[in-house]
């Protein structure tokens, strides 16, 4: 299934290049220095321990935190100098963000339905009947049954909640989405579902993905690359396969020799 | 001469270990080979001589120390994660001992997503997955199921097919034929020599004798490239 491409991409450019980004706490670090470009259909993968500076520099990414020091580009803008509008626009159309909790990003008052077509609104659409459809349709592809789209997202299991959260994020069709744990707290068959989700999600709309995990096993799946963090800073990077098969850092060995094997 | 498909030169290897003293294990040095398009070349040597060393080593999951590995003139030593990626994708395929798979995910999509990743439309990979689980003895009320539950034999089919579903330039076989039956063996033995008979070069790890004996044109013993141990 090809989808429908609003933006034509140089799929040889960086969608998003990231320059010495650092993130201070007063006199402790946040995160430091941290460098890397990401192309379109490439899903980045962050790991590290609580702690480790992951979710602050996520933050600082998608532009909730302000950095102290470096650049972020998208498409050879500055992001951190964009104007407060300007930014808002971007995180409504090219720009998703699912948080851990689906709470954090659905409106739980909200019907299901609302919550995919709210965000279509916010970009322009008003035919109730085009929006009723494509989040319908939204619903489908995410795996909840078409009864429940006047359902409040209260009613549904954390999965389907979690779930929603993806459709009400990724139906503008964006083309960076930055997520932060979005595996945690669920069940491990609930789990499963979502990564297949996740993955066919990235394929067909070609995707470029930033995921924040401490689950090694969930990047192993998902991410094309890691970063590992310790301490704000990025020890190692690299292919993911070689990364957790040959990790080179004392760090990294630790951690992945941590992993208990099933 | 032509451009070999595979060039290795000079290749070395050492793992060290951090958190176990930072003991440093030198296991391989001065690796070399090179294989040519239509060529099936065969890494021999005892358990733990460095046979999955060396392939890993091609296929980039293992970080090489020193020297060239060049696949279609990309050095997978010194090239991006992005690079090595689009390798893998065109040009590179696989087929490990074990099969890695996101649960869930019907054995069809699993077989047809080297196709997809590619840009192949869904039915023409998804017809082009069944005709190789089909050749590959796999029932087909088992397409629509995840492999995660398949037996060890079914699980090695599933991913043979979806090691030969593109026809990459080059090949990695890790044991292609073990645990399979006779029959099997002999589907995996044909898919080889068909690859070979389109110009793949393919590099192979096989315990069975005779199947490798079969399908391989030369035999490079990985013993020679061990680091001698300091007197």
């Amino acid at each position: 299934m090809t989808l429908h491409r609003t933006i034509n991409l140089d799929l040889d450019s960086p969608l998003l290049r990231v320059e010495a980004l650092t993130k201070l706490y007063g006199a402790r670090i946040g995160c430091a220095d941290v460098s890397f470009d990401l192309y379109p259909g490439e899903v980045l993968g962050i790991v590290g321990e609580s702690g480790s500076g992951k979710s602050t520099l996520l933050s600082c990414l998608a532009g909730h935190l302000a950095c102290d020091e470096g650049r972020v580009l998208y498409r050879n803008r500055d992001v951190v100098t964009l104007s407060e509008p300007e930014r808002r626009l971007l995180s409504r159309t090219e720009w998703a963000f699912v948080h851990q909790n689906p709470r954090d990003g659905l409106r739980m008052g909200v019907s299901a339905g609302g919550n995919v077509g709210e965000r279509l609104m916010a970009v322009g659409a008003r035919n109730y009947a085009a929006i009723r459809a494509s989040a319908t349709d939204w619903l489908g592809r995410v795996e909840i049954a078409a009864e429940r789209i006047d359902d409040r997202p209260r009613q549904f299991s954390g999965g389907m909640q979690q779930r929603l959260q993806i459709a009400r994020n990724l139906v503008t069709s964006p083309r960076l989405v930055f997520m932060d744990e979005p595996t945690g707290g669920l069940d491990v068959s609930v789990q499963a579902r979502l990564l297949d989700l996740l993955r066919s999600l990235v394929r067909d709309m070609g995707l470029s993905v930033i995921i924040v995990t401490h689950d090694l096993a969930v990047a192993r799946l998902l991410a094309d690359r890691l970063m590992v963090m310790k301490d704000g800073r990025v020890i190692e990077q690299g292919l993911t396969d070689q990364v957790l098969d040959d990790p080179q850092h004392a760090y990294t060995q630790l951690l992945v020799s941590s992993v208990l094997q099933v | 001469m032509p451009n070999p498909m595979i060039l290795i030169e000079n290749v070395s290897k050492r793992f060290t270990l951090h958190n176990q003293n930072a003991a440093v294990i030198p296991v391989m040095t001065g690796a070399q080979m090179r294989v040519e398009p239509g060529e099936c070349v065969a890494l021999t040597g005892q358990s733990g001589a460095g046979k999955s060393t060396l392939m890993r080593m091609i296929y980039g999951n293992y970080l090489a120390a020193s020297g060239s590995i060049l696949i279609g003139g990309l050095d997978v030593v010194r090239a991006s994660p992005r690079e090595i990626i689009r390798l893998r994708r065109e040009t590179l395929g696989y087929v490990s001992q074990f099969l890695r798979v996101v649960p869930r995910v019907p054995t069809r999509t699993v077989v047809a997503e080297p196709l997809l990743a590619l840009g192949h439309g869904e039915a023409e990979a998804h017809a082009r997955a069944e005709e190789l689980l089909k050749m590959l003895n796999i029932p087909e009320r088992l397409w629509s199921l995840s492999p995660t539950t398949f037996s060890g034999g079914e699980q090695q089919r599933v991913n043979i097919a979806r090691g030969f579903a593109h026809d990459y330039p080059a090949l990695l076989l890790d044991e292609p034929t073990a645990s399979l039956d006779g029959a099997n063996r002999e589907v995996v033995l044909q898919l080889i020599e068909r690859a070979k008979a389109r110009g793949a070069a393919i590099v192979g790890i096989f315990h069975d004798e005779a199947a490798r004996k079969r399908v391989c044109d030369r035999e490079i013993d990985v013993t020679g490239f061990t680091p001698r141990k300091a007197a």
